[in-house]
């Protein structure tokens, strides 16, 4: 379980988030939709430890992320993110990607990481592309092993930062239906998205993010089809165009 | 006139004299770079912390070594230490001084490359579990290398060359030492500085093109 109490975060005079409450159940398929700068991403480095938090508190799983003494890096090994940018390790292969944490961080054996990193690719599509180097790879592509390297973790969560926002239309597909997959298997997933169609059929919940400020949340019906507050109805109806 | 006389077999006779003064010359090289290349990273970890005292300990350095000759860095790495009573053999002076300047210049290198690789792939790596001492050894560090190699081959040819310079502190079993002992001895100069020349020509370009082919069998990416 990930609870956010109150939290509120400045950059210098800049408030991006005024008092966020919310929990997310294991299991369950969150995204957040919001305009620009409404503090989504901010969100999410704040869940693991990226960023530091001016007051509230979050906990995952009961460990307070931002108490003095909490081992980020262990925490961090329960959290998979995967960002826009997608980040993959230019000089190591797919495979490679895929096994460095699981290595180093865990401690696990070359031959055991290897087979995780074997399964995961394939999981998401990529079984094929074991030994290549990630320049050789399309957005679509580097995206998904990026998704594969944060599972190779086993996390028991994964936060999804507009992780189809930098790809070229025809490539976004896969990625959402790797994302679809991963909902389908009980993943617990909070995800960015301004994929509205997307976050309809996926979700658990959708929370409604305006100006640091979680200004609604509930069903995708009740988001989409009925908003209660006159800011997501007209966010809702300019997506929708 | 031109009176001189080619004594080449003269010259030659003493190429395995010079050969054992070109390994000592390679032996100073490789020193001076590995442990250049060590101090360059650490030098730029101090760079890009804020303290101001680590900054400036990498400024300074990095501004003598390189704007001012590498003759004065061994000569003071020889005489000037030995004005506060530290006396270093002239081998050791002659590689604490390549190393300082290799250590310069290659610091500035490598804030060079650092610059090229994204802030996001230290974060994605951290966002894996990994620490920051991790996340730089496993990711940044092996980008940086990659982009900074061409430099630190130029900077090895380099630290060949300057080897010469030992002479001035009293080297002399390098390549350009033992080549100006037999000259005082035999007075063959001009044949056995042609022949110190071909040599040290000869471990350049074995650097340079060894250089390119460890290149393409470790950056296949
Ligand atoms: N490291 C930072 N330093 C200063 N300001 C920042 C930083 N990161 C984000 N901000 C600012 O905080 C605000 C919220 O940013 P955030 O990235 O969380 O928005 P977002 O909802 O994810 O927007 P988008 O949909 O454009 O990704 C923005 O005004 C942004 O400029
Ligand atoms: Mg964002």
């Amino acid at each position: 379980m990930i609870e956010i109490e109150n939290v509120r975060k400045s950059f210098g005079p800049l408030e991006v988030l005024k008092g966020i409450d919310l929990t997310v159940q294991k299991g369950e398929v969150l995204t957040i939709i919001g305009g620009s700068g409404s503090g989504k991403s901010t969100l999410l480095t704040c869940i693991n430890g990226l960023e530091p938090i001016d007051s509230g508190r979050i906990k995952v799983d009961g460990t307070e992320v931002h108490a003095r003494g909490t081992d980020l890096n262990k925490l961090r090994t329960k959290l998979g993110i995967v960002f826009q940018q997608w980040n993959a390790f230019p000089h190591l292969t797919v495979m490679e990607n895929v096994m460095l944490a699981p290595r180093k961080v865990l401690g696990i054996g070359k031959a055991e990481a290897a087979a995780i990193a074997e399964k995961q690719l394939s999981h998401v599509g990529l079984g094929d592309k074991l030994d290549v180097y990630p320049s050789r790879l399309s957005g679509g592509q580097q995206q998904r092993m990026a998704i594969a390297r944060a599972l190779a973790m086993s996390p028991g969560y994964m936060l999804f930062d507009e992780v189809t926002s930098a790809l070229d239309p025809q490539l976004v597909g896969e990625v959402l239906d790797t994302l679809r997959m991963l909902a389908s298997e009980g993943m617990t997933m909070i995800c960015v998205t301004h994929e509205m169609k997307f976050a309809r059929e996926v979700s658990d919940r959708v929370a409604f993010f305006s100006k640091g400020v979680m200004a609604e949340i509930g069903t995708p019906q009740q988001i989409f089809d009925a908003p209660q507050n006159p800011e997501t109805a007209a966010f809702v109806k300019m997506t929708q165009n | 006139m031109f009176s001189y006389t080619f004594q080449w077999k003269q010259a030659l006779a003493k190429l395995p004299l010079m050969l054992d003064g070109a390994l000592v010359t390679i032996e100073i090289a490789l020193l001076s770079m590995a442990i250049g290349i060590v101090l360059a990273v650490v030098l730029t970890g101090f760079r890009l912390s804020n303290n101001r005292f680590l900054v400036a300990i990498t400024t300074t350095w990095v501004e003598l070594a390189r704007n001012t000759p590498a003759l004065f860095q061994i000569y003071m790495a020889h005489f000037g230490v030995a004005s506060f009573g530290v006396h270093f053999s002239p081998y050791v002076s002659l590689l604490i001084g390549i190393t300082f300047n290799n250590a310069g210049y290659l610091s500035e290198n490598f804030r060079g490359a650092l610059k090229a690789i994204p802030d996001t792939q230290a974060r994605a790596a951290r966002s894996l579990g990994m620490s920051a001492v991790q996340a730089f050894g496993y990711v940044v560090l092996p980008q940086m290398l990659r982009i900074a190699f061409l430099p630190m081959t130029n900077q090895m040819v380099w630290a060949i060359l300057m080897t010469s310079l030992g002479i001035t502190v009293g080297m002399n079993f390098d390549l350009y030492g033992v080549t100006q002992d037999l000259n005082a001895l035999t007075f063959r100069t001009f044949e056995l500085f042609a022949l110190a020349a071909v040599i040290f020509y000869v471990m350049t370009k074995i650097i340079q093109i060894g250089a390119r082919l460890i290149a393409t069998r470790l950056f296949r990416y």
